[in-house]
């Protein structure tokens, strides 16, 4: 039986990878950031996840706006990198896990979940940056990646407590898969940021903190945000942060905290980072 | 349920992107999508005004690409995401354009997110003042 070991959730931002493809890592700027992820890659060498299931969203790079699915999983072989418009990042390309996706996919669909089904797409910064983060910079990907792209893009997002079931739906799809597999759920992207208009480059340290405190202890407040507190309080593009839900759902009712970080700033936005292990009932 | 979209209105410096607004930006957003491609960029670059004719956009949509003018761009339907397609082919970062929406230099706005970022405090809500 499949098991859900850990969840990570971090931020995206693209200028991570940027830093990490030309070697800016060591710099003033970026040297702070990375050391808050140090701890995390060595964690995740004595993990060795076989799978990780990825919640992110794609960044007008596989969907354009003639299909907006809200939730799509993928179920390819693999997936190539995106050319954002600078050429694809220099990662390796991302190996799926189709029989596990597709038995996600057909559980999740009969558990009331309408998954859009992914045969082929190019997956962009939202989930590569993330890999770089926790597996640094290898010749292939240490694991296989099941990508669930969430739409974030165009208002509305789902709100925080859809996510928040539909990862207590991905719990369950896990555990009824008849492989032993070692599967870890990612959510990324957030914290508070702002990337267009006059009010570009907005954070909020005090909201992101109490979401931080309150992923481990308290997810049920996260779940009743509405996505107008997430407009006024972390951007508009804080509201990122319903994917991190998913994740959360998904490891069950307790958990224990492994790792925390937070930095500002990484270009417009503020990081946020955790490590969580899910604590079996009973 | 009843959708009110008067409270996404109400929040300062920013637009949601609802449905309208993707309506409204359609090909302005599908024209950005096809700066993925490096023969594409390379045919806009050579003669942006030309490329720009081959997509159904409004004239103020064509103008604000010409000019870079990011704001107008969002304010006749862009998206942002979409809208970094533009100014990653010209080689500017994120950072640089996000600046250019606010009434900060680069250097300025560089050094507001050295220093923790814009507070939230007062833009909120236009209506409440908060």
């Amino acid at each position: 039986m499949a098991r859900i070991t850990a969840g990570v959730t971090t931020s995206h931002v693209p200028a991570i990878g940027a830093a990490l493809d030309l070697g800016k890592q060591d710099s003033e700027y970026w040297a702070p950031l990375f050391e808050g992820y140090e701890w995390s890659k060595q964690w995740m060498a004595g993990e060795s996840p076989d799978v990780i299931v990825l919640i992110y969203n794609d960044h007008a790079s596989a969907f354009s706006l003639e299909v907006i699915p809200t939730f799509a999983i993928g179920c390819a072989d693999e997936y190539e990198i995106a050319d954002e418009g600078f050429g694809p990042r220099p990662v390796p390309v991302v190996v799926g896990h189709a029989d596990l996706a597709c038995h996600l996919a057909q559980s999740l669909i009969l558990d009331e979940f309408d998954m859009t089904v992914i045969n082929k797409m190019a997956v962009d910064h939202g989930l590569t940056v993330p890999m770089s983060l926790m597996f640094g910079q290898p010749d292939a990907w240490p694991v296989k990646v099941v990508p669930i792209a969430v739409n974030v893009i165009q208002f509305p997002p789902p709100t925080g407590e859809r996510c928040y079931k539909l990862g207590q739906a991905i719990r369950r799809a896990v555990a009824s898969y008849g492989e032993d597999l070692n599967v870890q759920v990612w959510g990324t992207g957030g914290m508070s940021h702002q990337l267009q208009g006059p009010r570009a480059g907005l954070i909020n340290q005090v909201f992101d903190n109490a979401f931080l405190d309150n992923m481990v202890d308290n997810p049920d407040d996260l779940r009743k945000i509405p996505h107008i507190e997430y407009l006024r309080e972390t951007g508009s593009e804080g509201i990122e942060l319903v994917m991190w839900l998913i994740m959360r759902g998904a490891l069950g009712d307790a958990v224990e905290l492994l790792h925390r970080f937070y930095h500002v700033p990484a270009s417009n936005t503020a990081v946020g980072h955790m490590v969580l292990r899910p604590v079996a009932a009973g | 349920m009843m959708v009110d979209n008067s409270e996404l209105d109400d929040i300062p410096g920013t637009t949601v992107f609802t449905a309208e607004r993707s309506h409204q930006g359609f090909h302005l957003n599908q024209f950005c999508m096809s700066l993925m491609k490096p023969e594409n960029r390379a045919r806009f670059k050579n003669n942006e005004s030309d490329y720009l004719d081959e997509w159904s956009l409004t004239p103020a949509q064509k103008q604000a690409v010409l000019d870079r003018d990011y704001n107008a761009m969002i304010a006749n339907g862009g998206n942002i995401y979409f809208l970094a397609k533009i100014f990653s082919s010209d080689g500017i970062s994120f950072q640089t354009a996000a600046a250019s929406m606010t009434d900060m230099s680069v250097e300025e706005y560089a050094a507001m997110m050295l220093h923790g970022g814009r507070s939230p405090e007062g833009l909120r809500s236009i209506k409440e003042g908060r």
